[in-house]
C-alpha cells in the first residue's frame, strides 16, 4: 500500500524538504488558538495547525469522587472522530483510534498534574467536580494529536466555574473562579519514516508512517507522557533524536497558548 | 397573560442574526457553516459515494444519508452524552426528508451522499441551522439542485405569533406555546419540513406559517451571498 508516494516522500525528506516545502522539523502555518469559541461550554478552544482543525469543550459535573481518593476531583476526556471532518471516519462507538487519541490527551494532563485535584473537592468523599473534556475535529489535514492536546490545554485555560448551589449546578450563571492550571504539558507527535524524523504529519505522510512517538513535555523540559505507535520499532538512537525533537518543539508550541 | 416584547428586543417576525459561510471543511466534498443567534451548525457533504453495507444500495438512484448530531459541550445545561439519542435519529430523519426533494440523485445509483450536520453550540432551532448549513454544503459540493432549503422555526408564546424562537421563549413558563420547525424550497415556496410542539389554532398555524416567509426570504439570501462568496473573483 502506497509504495509510490512512500518512496516519493522519503526521497523529498532525504533532501531535506517535504510534499508542500516544509523542513523536516516545522509545523505548518498559521497556528491558530482561539479562546472561549463556545458560550454553551464553561471552557472551550478552537486550534488550527494548517488546515486541521479542532473544537475542545469542556464541562463540569459534580459527582462522587472514587472510594480511594475521597477528596480530589478527576478529569474524563473523550474524543469522537466525527465522520464530518474525515471521508474515511464512519459512525459509531468510538474506535480504537478516538480512544488513543483520548487517553493520550489524558495522560499529558493527567501525568503533568497540570490541574491540582484535591482543588477540585467540594465536600471531602461527597461532592467533587469532573473536568469533562471533549475533542471534535472539524477538518482532519493531518496531526489530530498535538492539534487536540493543544486544544485541550486552551479550553481548560480558558474555564470558569459554574455557579453550585444547595447541591446544584447552575449552569447560567459562571463564577469568576478559574481553574487554576499548574503546568502546561504539550504534546509533540515526532514521526519516523525512513530514517527520518518529522513534526505536524499532513494527511499523505501520516498514510506512510513507520513509527511514532508522542512526547509530552513541561515548560522545564520534564516528560509527562509518551506514546509509541505505529507498526515498526524503534532503536535507542530514534528515541534518543525523537525526545530532543519532542521537548524542543514543545517550546514552540506553548508560545501559542 | 400577553407576551408584549420579545426578551431580546426583536420584532415578532425578527429572525436572529444571521451568519453563513461555504467551504469551511477542506476535506469535505462540500460543507457549511451556519450561525443563527447562538445556535451555530456545521455540514459536511461526503459524496456521491460507494455505499456500504451493500443491501442498502439502490440500484435505481442515489440515496441521501444525514446525520445531526450535538457536540457534547453544546447545550447549557448539563453534557449531552456522545453517541447519538432518540431525538437526534429522528432529528438526522427528518433532515434528510427535508433536503430530499430539491436533489436528483438518478444519476448515482447504488451510491450515497453523506450529510453530516454537527452543532458546537445551540440554543433553540438547532435542527433548522443544521437543514440550512446542509442544503448549502450540498449546493457547494455541486450536485444537481432544484432549489436550496431555508428553514427556521416559528411558533407562538402566549397571544403571540413569532418568528425564530430562541431558548427563553421556547420555554416560556405558564402560557402556552407552540415551536413549528418548517423548511421551504424557497423558490417554489414548497414546504418540506413541518413539526409542531405545544398547542395553536388552525388559524393561527395557517397565519404563522405565512409570517415566517419573511425571515425564510431573508436566510435564502444570506445563503445564496456566502455561496457566491466562496467563488468572488473566479471568472465565469
Amino acid at each position: 500500500m502506497h509504495r509510490e508516494l512512500r518512496s516519493h516522500i522519503i526521497s523529498l525528506l532525504n533532501a531535506e524538504t517535504r510534499l508542500d516545502g516544509r523542513k523536516l522539523t516545522e509545523y505548518r502555518k498559521p497556528i491558530n488558538v482561539e479562546h472561549g469559541v463556545v458560550k454553551t461550554a464553561e471552557g472551550s478552544a478552537r486550534v488550527k495547525i494548517g488546515e486541521t482543525d479542532v473544537i475542545v469543550g469542556v464541562k463540569l459535573e459534580v459527582g462522587e469522587p472514587y472510594p480511594d481518593t475521597p477528596n480530589e476531583g478527576t478529569i474524563i476526556v473523550g474524543a469522537e472522530l466525527l465522520p464530518l471532518s474525515n471521508p474515511d471516519f464512519e459512525l459509531g462507538p468510538p474506535g480504537i483510534e478516538a480512544i488513543e487519541l483520548a487517553r493520550v490527551v489524558d495522560r499529558g494532563i493527567r501525568e503533568s498534574k497540570a490541574i491540582d485535584f484535591k482543588k477540585l473537592c467540594i465536600e471531602k468523599g461527597e461532592k467533587i467536580w469532573m473536568v469533562i473534556i471533549d475533542i471534535c475535529p472539524i477538518n482532519d489535514a493531518g496531526n489530530l494529536f498535538d492539534v487536540s492536546s493543544l486544544a485541550a490545554l486552551a479550553a481548560l485555560k480558558d474555564t470558569k466555574f459554574p455557579a453550585y448551589e444547595d447541591g446544584k449546578v447552575d449552569y447560567k450563571t459562571k463564577t469568576s473562579r478559574k481553574l487554576e492550571l499548574e503546568k502546561t504539558p504539550i504534546a509533540v507527535t515526532v514521526i519516523k519514516i525512513g530514517d527520518r524524523f518529522i513534526v505536524d504529519p499532513d494527511i499523505e505522510e501520516e498514510k506512510v508512517i513507520d513509527s511514532r512517538l508522542t512526547v509530552s513535555s513541561m515548560e522545564d523540559g520534564t516528560l509527562c507522557a509518551l506514546q509509541k505507535g505505529g507498526d515498526y520499532p524503534l532503536t535507542m538512537e530514534d528515541i534518543d533524536k525523537m525526545l530532543d525533537i519532542g521537548i524542543e518543539k514543545a517550546k514552540e508550541l506553548r508560545k501559542h497558548l | 397573560m400577553t407576551y408584549k416584547q420579545r426578551i431580546d428586543g426583536r420584532g415578532f417576525d425578527e429572525p436572529r442574526k444571521i451568519e453563513a459561510k461555504v467551504g469551511v471543511i477542506q476535506r469535505a466534498d462540500g460543507s457549511a457553516m451556519f450561525r443563527i443567534g447562538n445556535t451555530w451548525a456545521y455540514a459536511a457533504v461526503y459524496g456521491p459515494r460507494n455505499l456500504h453495507p451493500k443491501f442498502l444500495q439502490d440500484p435505481q438512484k442515489g440515496i441521501l444519508r444525514c446525520n445531526y448530531n450535538m457536540m457534547p459541550f453544546s447545550s447549557s445545561g448539563e453534557r449531552v452524552r456522545p453517541g447519538g439519542s432518540r431525538r437526534s435519529k429522528e432529528i438526522s430523519l427528518v433532515t434528510a426528508k427535508a433536503l430530499l426533494p430539491v436533489l436528483n440523485l438518478d444519476e448515482y445509483p447504488n451510491s450515497v451522499v453523506d450529510v453530516f450536520i454537527e452543532l458546537p453550540q445551540t440554543e433553540a432551532g438547532s435542527r433548522c441551522a443544521g437543514i440550512c448549513a446542509a442544503s448549502m454544503a450540498l449546493a457547494d459540493a455541486g450536485l444537481e439542485m432544484k432549489d436550496l432549503v431555508c428553514a427556521v422555526s416559528v411558533g407562538r408564546v402566549a397571544d403571540k405569533l413569532l418568528v425564530d424562537l430562541d431558548y427563553s421563549e421556547e420555554s416560556y413558563p405558564d402560557v402556552p406555546v407552540a415551536d413549528i420547525p418548517i423548511a421551504i424550497m424557497p423558490n417554489s415556496g414548497k414546504i418540506t419540513l413541518l413539526q409542531m410542539d405545544g398547542e395553536v389554532k388552525k388559524e393561527e398555524l395557517m397565519k404563522v406559517l405565512e409570517m415566517g416567509k419573511k425571515a425564510l426570504m431573508d436566510i435564502y439570501e444570506v445563503q445564496k451571498k456566502a455561496l457566491k462568496e466562496k467563488y468572488h473573483g473566479v471568472e465565469v
